[in-house]
């Protein structure tokens, strides 16, 4: 117990208090000032705005890949299911100029939709479809596992009380998976907020369009700007701290309810 | 509400775990289906209940076609053995979910779900646990609630696999009798699947014993003890001596021993002697059929235990036996031992 404090307090705590210090540096007015200023605000808004949309968007689309891999057999379904690493692996960087070549103008997706007038690189809509990229394999692999192994008796019960199998699927499988629907959720979340390679590459940057907020801060640094940036960092972290911290109660809750055997 | 099965034939792969079976369950039984683990007893319920299709043959419940219906709409109650209560809901969830998902034009209002829940609840003894989650129940109380669960859609057949199989031995008795007496309150046509002999024999009215995807007996308890039609059923239920004897032209031996036994009912060839162990009577040496020597003798409860050496050529064969507690025994004693009742069945290849 002790150990485990100590170590927490050495790996994580201790440099989020240096955060906490250099941020104090400022007076209050100053700091209210960098935080409130037009550019900070929407690039805080962009970062956690589309964080938040492209977990949704995650939370939904991991759960029909991991339905279709445990639930189904067909050919080269390892493959697939390997295929849900890659965005774990790839160096975030590869992937930002990946994402970029496909949907710049002269792209192979990024042709067409130019010709329907759909802009995706440079644009928030660029931001986005990074963070679901990044994101996805967290949704995948933590409620894979959890659908493996829930009861088929479970649903056969089910079948057995009358129950259709829409009325199976959201009244008894959703809410045995929900615990770890929303761990994934909140890990694809978190992971979007503080991606920053692949994003970098696809978003554009423009100030007010499309800059994400931990791009701002090093932009910064760069000026010299410390305290500036850890402003914004210490902000981040209360805003993604409060977020997390809601999801893992929420998360908490329900296990409560769905713990060991039944 | 009869259920009728002809001619079953089911296959995994390579195995046959139900190779043409027939049953007939009248309304109103309490009928337990007997077997080793792989007998075929699960799949043929779980075919009765719609979760497994066989290959071939028919389910009829009062002479209509089953299995053109799925599961959902067979009206039939089914508890499993390890209860599968949804973990999150709580128990009035639970006994209360076949009535919400009834489809809308049929579903009871809210007052009717919360009257009907209760009663169940009652019925089973467990209204006081309408709050709790199912981890918060004993083993033997979660079977109770996914009984009443089952009995929710006021199901015409109820069925039940392994329902005790998962208690101890202690609640799985509490169980049986208080299945028992349920039973006879409800008069619910009712089937359940059981390993243990003990709980086939006191809980069902009748009792089909299965072995390798076959019926091998349906009978009363009193039958199946009494009168086994098969080597298997002897063995199975209830302890047997069996001695491997040679019938010929006639006559029972046991190595080269002639047995005075009847053997009019038993085809010649190798074949197997079965006997209770409380229907061997012993008596001093030459006065019975089988004689042997007494080789360790074991006191404990209303009898004691001894193991005797059959004399019958070769090693011998050792054997327990029962004895009354006041017949004196001890080690080196020759004894003769009279079987009251034995069965002789021909040996299968």
């Amino acid at each position: 117990m002790g150990l485990t404090l100590m170590w927490l307090s050495l790996m994580i705590l201790i440099p989020l208090a240096g955060l906490f210090v250099k941020t104090a540096e400022l007076s209050l007015d100053q700091f209210i000032d960098i935080i409130t200023s037009r550019r900070t605000l929407h690039a805080l808004k962009i970062s956690f705005g589309l964080s938040l949309a492209a977990a949704v968007v995650n939370l939904f689309a991991g759960l029909i890949i991991v339905w279709a891999l445990v639930r189904y057999r067909f050919p080269g379904r390892r493959i697939f299911d390997a295929i849900v690493d890659i965005p774990f692996a790839l160096p975030t960087a590869v992937a930002g100029i990946a994402l970029t070549s496909l949907f710049a103008q002269k792209g192979w997706l990024g042709a067409p939709l130019a010709e329907l007038g759909i802009k995706v690189a440079f644009t928030p809509l660029g931001i986005f479809l990074a963070m679901i990229f990044i994101g996805i394999p967290f949704v995948v692999r933590t409620v894979q596992p959890v659908l493996i192994d829930l009861d088929a008796e479970l649903e056969e019960a089910a079948a057995c009380l009358g129950a259709s199998r829409w009325q199976t699927l959201t009244r008894v499988i959703i809410p045995s998976l929900t615990p770890a629907i929303l761990t994934g959720f909140a890990l694809a979340f978190a992971r979007a907020v503080g991606e920053y390679g692949s994003v970098i590459f696809i978003a554009g940057n423009l100030p007010n369009v499309s800059e994400i907020a931990p791009l701002l801060i090093v932009i910064r640094l760069s000026e010299f700007r410390y305290a500036d940036a850890t402003a914004i960092a210490v902000i981040m972290l209360i805003v993604s701290f409060l977020i997390i911290f809601l999801l893992n109660r929420l998360q908490n809750w329900a296990q409560a309810r769905a713990l060991t055997a039944g | 509400m009869t259920i009728e099965v002809r001619n079953i034939i089911k296959r995994f792969g390579s195995f046959t775990a139900l190779d043409n079976v027939d049953l007939r369950v009248d309304t109103g039984e309490l009928v337990a289906l007997l077997g080793p683990s792989g007998s075929g007893k699960t799949t043929l319920l779980r075919i009765i209940a719609g979760l497994d299709w066989p290959d071939s043959g028919s389910v009829a419940f009062d002479g209509e076609d089953a299995l053109s219906r799925g599961a959902g709409e067979r009206h039939v109650g089914f508890v499993f053995q390890h209860y599968a209560l949804f973990r999150h809901m709580s128990v009035f969830e639970n006994v209360a979910f076949g009535l919400r998902v009834q489809p809308r034009r049929v579903r009871k209002s809210e007052d009717q779900i919360r009257a009907r829940v209760k009663e169940l609840l009652d019925l089973v003894q467990l209204d006081w646990l309408a709050d709790r989650y199912p981890n918060q129940l004993s083993g033997g109380q979660r079977q109770r609630i996914a009984l009443a669960r089952a009995l929710a859609i006021e199901p015409r057949i109820l069925l039940l696999d392994e329902p005790f199989g998962a208690l101890d031995a202690k609640v799985r008795k509490e169980l049986r009798k208080w299945l028992r007496t349920l039973h006879e309150e409800i008069h619910v046509t009712s089937l359940f699947v059981t390993h243990d002999q003990e709980e086939a024999l006191e809980v069902a009215n009748r009792v089909v014993v299965m072995d390798k995807g076959r019926i091998e007996q349906i009978g009363t308890p009193g039958d199946v003890y009494e009168r086994p039609a098969s080597a298997f059923v002897h063995s199975f239920i209830g302890e047997s001596i069996v001695l491997p004897v040679e019938v010929r032209e006639g006559r029972v031996r046991l190595g080269d021993r002639e047995l005075a036994l009847d053997s009019s009912d038993a085809r010649p060839g190798p074949s197997k002697l079965f006997i209770r162990r409380h229907d061997l009577a012993i008596g001093p040496a030459g006065s019975g059929a089988l004689e042997g020597a007494v080789k360790h003798v074991r006191s404990f409860g209303p009898t004691q235990r001894a193991d005797v050496l059959l004399n019958a050529g070769g090693e011998g064969t050792l054997i327990e036996i029962d004895a009354p507690r006041d017949r004196e025994l001890k080690p080196g004693d020759l004894v003769g031992l009279q079987p009251r009742r034995y069965r002789i069945f021909a040996e299968t290849a």
